[in-house]
């Protein structure tokens, strides 16, 4: 089954390089409002250059977000059109609102916010911006609630060989949806605060722009600690509903093989042998997998192979073991970047309050490398997610392997595996290219001016529109 | 009537809509390479749909969540059967997708150039697939017992297709120009005007042409013959009417000409279509009908109630956001953002 390989690498890479951008724009969206909220309140044109310096930034990723997400709607249908019928009632319905509700909003204003700086009374033109950020955490609300569908499969029957809807409620009250959209939203709360945080660490070590970029880290650093707050209790809970909804994922995510001793330690570092089914070499935290799991310092947790016999006894013959290595690692490296993050934002802070942040050079260098610390984390979180779920597409209801398009070649689906991983590669080296350009630019050293007041006699005035 | 063909019609809503709004700014993006005669003319014309033509992508995007949702599988035997022309769909849209918000970023005349083309491409692929899309529809796809379809290139690529493909190109571009000549003033404007008025008569063959071939090549007419011959004979009559708007320079008229014409040819595909969202040439009896293709009674009744509430909200912010941008552009006093 070549083919379910290839449809599984083109899910993975086109979803995982999407998903780069998703996070920035979320986060940058709100950063930018807050800023231009701000300007609107106190009338301070400092900060309308913030929200124009960093804007520049969002559109160019809110551009290759967008084009990237419409291969995600469709590769359903192209690569995966047994599982579309299979689901398409209940896991559609949330794609479709998402573009009602969501991406109309998003893409309707942000063109009026970019085009109507001069059009729009200035109160009208900040809500568009707060109108763009609503319609992109939206928009992580839908596409979750679909995810969350494929995780833990909620208001449906199974009736004309079909999962069928039968409750919308229980759909959008999916438990497995409240945990993982609060995780998903503050991460990406997080990815935009990082990337103003570190731009601006840049600056500040250069001693160019000072005022400009420590207020620009002020706000970023605020909303980066909320947001790993908000990161670590929603992923508390999130570990919490894998336990007992998912306890194939938690198993190996922790490498446990056999059911835990209670009270359960928590594995930092292990070596896995799949083969032997075993995890030798651990570094264990005491009483931590029990606090993880139950909010208390005892009970035991299940092991994949107990866990396995339950799903052949349920489900018939097979293997149930997702890839144990990638979803222990992917889970740790996420955590580590997860409170890395906390921790940066909280000393951070701590250096802006006893006013010596712009002294503390190798903090500041710290805070550039953070920039990637939350793509990391997404990325692995993601992995984790997707990858523990295996062997099925729809958690018990459908295998992966049998969600492919029967009438589709695997040369089909490497042609446009190809073809889509070269136009993401020149996305992506386009956009560094870019930022580091705008990064080096820096913000306009004059004020903002009103061009549609120029008068096109003067010099100037005609060609200015002329770039 | 029951709720599945209600989503039917929405679906054919959403996809007249997606044609009669992105199709002129697919126009305007042939136009930067036909009309304009210097990089300021580049950029007031790309400015004429800045604001709009993001939103305007979304109602394909929303025609095929909808299909998704509602005729699963519909969406599942369409995509999955049109592979590669959709392969080829979504490298044009990404390169589109990015090139308006790029192309003012760089220094360089050769990062501008490369990006002019990509708005080129991009602007022109698309309405030729979507009209090889459409016509092939109708005109039937190999679909097996299992609603799967395997489909050679004759099936995507024959002379009626290829006629369908170009129809909507240079329909479209008409749409475009008589869009820019709306938005623009002076030399651009009158240009656009010119340009309009030589396109005309071979827009017009196509035109006729492709509802000749409809008639040859598809049993559109005679399953609906009734519906069709008095809507094709509308569209003919409005496309007369063009001419005489366009000697006229009645802009605004025009442009709302070139619009019912794509409209009524978006909705004789779906009236082609029905009872069936997709016409099977190996046995009339794999035929999927709109009821085969729905989704459950339930989901479509939910669906419904979010439609009806979401889309007069959407259609009432778009509208304002036209409104917001009323204005024509002069190129010489505003702001351009691309």
């Amino acid at each position: 089954m070549e083919e379910v390989l290839l449809a599984r690498i083109q899910f993975a890479s086109t979803t995982l390089f999407h998903f780069i951008f998703v996070p920035l724009s979320i986060g940058l969206a709100l950063i930018i409002a807050i800023m231009q909220t701000m300007y609107v309140v106190k009338k301070d044109e400092m900060y309308l250059k913030m929200t124009k310096f960093w804007s520049v930034f969002f559109l160019i990723n809110f551009a290759i977000g967008v084009v990237t997400g419409i291969i995600q709607e469709f590769q359903f249908g192209m690569n995966w059109s047994a599982y579309s019928r299979f689901v398409g009632d209940i896991f559609g319905a949330p794609l479709a609102v998402e573009a009602l509700l969501a991406f109309f909003l998003e893409s309707t204003f942000i063109g009026i916010w970019i085009f109507g700086w001069n059009k729009l009374p200035k109160k009208l033109h900040l809500a568009c911006i707060w109108l763009v950020s609503i319609g992109t955490i939206m928009s992580a609300f839908w596409i979750l609630a679909a995810n969350s569908f494929m995780q833990n499969p909620t208001g449906y029957v199974l009736q004309n060989g079909r999962a069928e809807m039968n409750d919308f409620i229980a759909v959008l009250t999916n438990e497995k949806l409240w945990v993982a959209f609060p995780h998903t939203v503050f991460g990406s709360f997080a990815t935009g605060a990082f990337f103003v945080v570190g731009v601006s660490a840049w600056y500040l070590i250069k001693k160019r722009k000072v005022e400009f970029f420590k207020k620009s880290l002020a706000i970023s650093l605020v909303v980066g600690m909320l947001s790993g707050l908000g990161i670590a209790f929603s992923g508390h809970s999130q570990a919490q509903y894998l336990m007992h909804e998912q306890p194939m994922k938690m198993a190996a995510a922790e490498g446990l093989w056999e059911d835990s001793g209670d009270p359960a330690a928590w594995t930092l570092f292990a070596k896995i042998d799949v083969e032997n089914r075993e995890t030798t070499g651990r570094i264990d935290i005491p009483y931590m997998l029990s606090y993880l799991t139950y909010s208390e310092f005892k009970g035991k947790v299940q092991g994949m192979n107990a866990l396995e016999q339950q799903m052949i006894e349920k489900h018939g013959e097979g293997s149930y073991i997702p890839p144990v290595k990638t979803t222990f690692w992917s889970f740790r490296i996420m955590v580590v970047t997860g409170g890395t993050l906390l921790g940066l934002a909280a000393l951070g802070l701590l250096l802006m309050y006893r006013k010596k942040i712009t002294e503390s050079v190798w903090f500041l260098r710290l805070l550039i490398a953070g920039i990637f610390l939350p793509f990391i984390g997404n990325s692995f979180g993601w992995i984790m997610s997707e990858m523990g779920r295996q062997p099925w597409v729809v958690n018990g209801l459908m295998k992966t392997a049998d969600g492919i398009s029967p009438n589709v070649s695997a040369g089909q689906i490497l042609f446009s595996l190809i073809s889509f991983s070269a136009i993401y590669t020149i996305l992506g080296i386009i956009m560094v290219v870019l930022f580091v350009k705008f990064i080096q630019r820096g913000p306009e050293e004059r004020p903002v001016k009103d061009v549609s007041a120029t008068d096109p006699f003067e010099t100037g005035g005609a060609g200015h529109a002329v770039k | 009537m029951p709720l599945s063909d209600i989503w039917f019609i929405l679906i054919a809503v959403l996809f007249t809509g997606f044609i009669f709004l992105e199709g002129f700014d697919f126009g305007v993006g042939m136009s930067t390479k036909f009309l304009a005669r210097n990089d300021l003319e580049k950029r007031v014309i790309i400015n004429t749909i800045g604001p709009v033509w993001d939103a305007n992508e979304v109602w394909l995007i929303t025609a095929g969540g909808a299909m998704f949702a509602a005729f699963p599988h519909w969406y599942a035997t369409v995509f999955s059967g049109y592979y590669l022309p959709f392969v080829v769909l979504l490298l044009a849209f990404i390169i589109r997708g990015v090139a308006f918000e790029f192309r003012g970023k760089g220094d360089s005349e050769t990062w501008v150039k490369t990006w002019d083309w990509a708005i080129f491409i991009g602007s022109i692929l698309p309405p030729f697939l979507f009209g090889v899309f459409f016509t092939s529809l109708i005109q039937g796809l190999p679909i097996d017992a299992d609603m799967n379809m395997y489909a050679g290139f004759t099936d995507f690529v024959n002379v009626y297709t290829v006629i369908g493909g170009l129809a909507f190109v240079v329909l479209t571009y008409l749409h475009g120009l008589l869009f820019i000549s709306l938005k623009t003033e002076g030399e651009l404007r009158s240009r656009a005007n010119a340009a309009a008025r030589k396109v005309y008569a071979l827009a017009g063959s196509f035109l006729i042409l492709f509802m000749v071939f409809t008639y040859a090549d598809t049993n559109a007419f005679a399953d609906h013959g009734a519906i069709l011959v008095p809507l094709y004979s509308l569209a003919i009559v409005l496309y007369g009417l063009l001419f005489f708007f366009l000697k006229k320079k009645r802009e605004g008229f025009s442009f709302t000409m070139t619009g019912l014409v794509l409209i009524i040819i978006m909705a004789s595909f779906f009236i082609a279509l029905f009872p069936n969202v997709m016409i099977s040439t190996i046995d009339p009896a794999f035929n999927m009908s709109i009821a085969d293709a729905a989704s459950g009674d339930y989901s479509l009744k939910i669906m419904t109630i979010v439609a009806f509430t979401m889309v007069p909200i959407v259609l009432a912010y778009t509208i304002w956001s036209y409104y917001v941008f009323r204005k024509r552009l002069t190129g010489d006093k505003e702001h351009l953002e691309y």
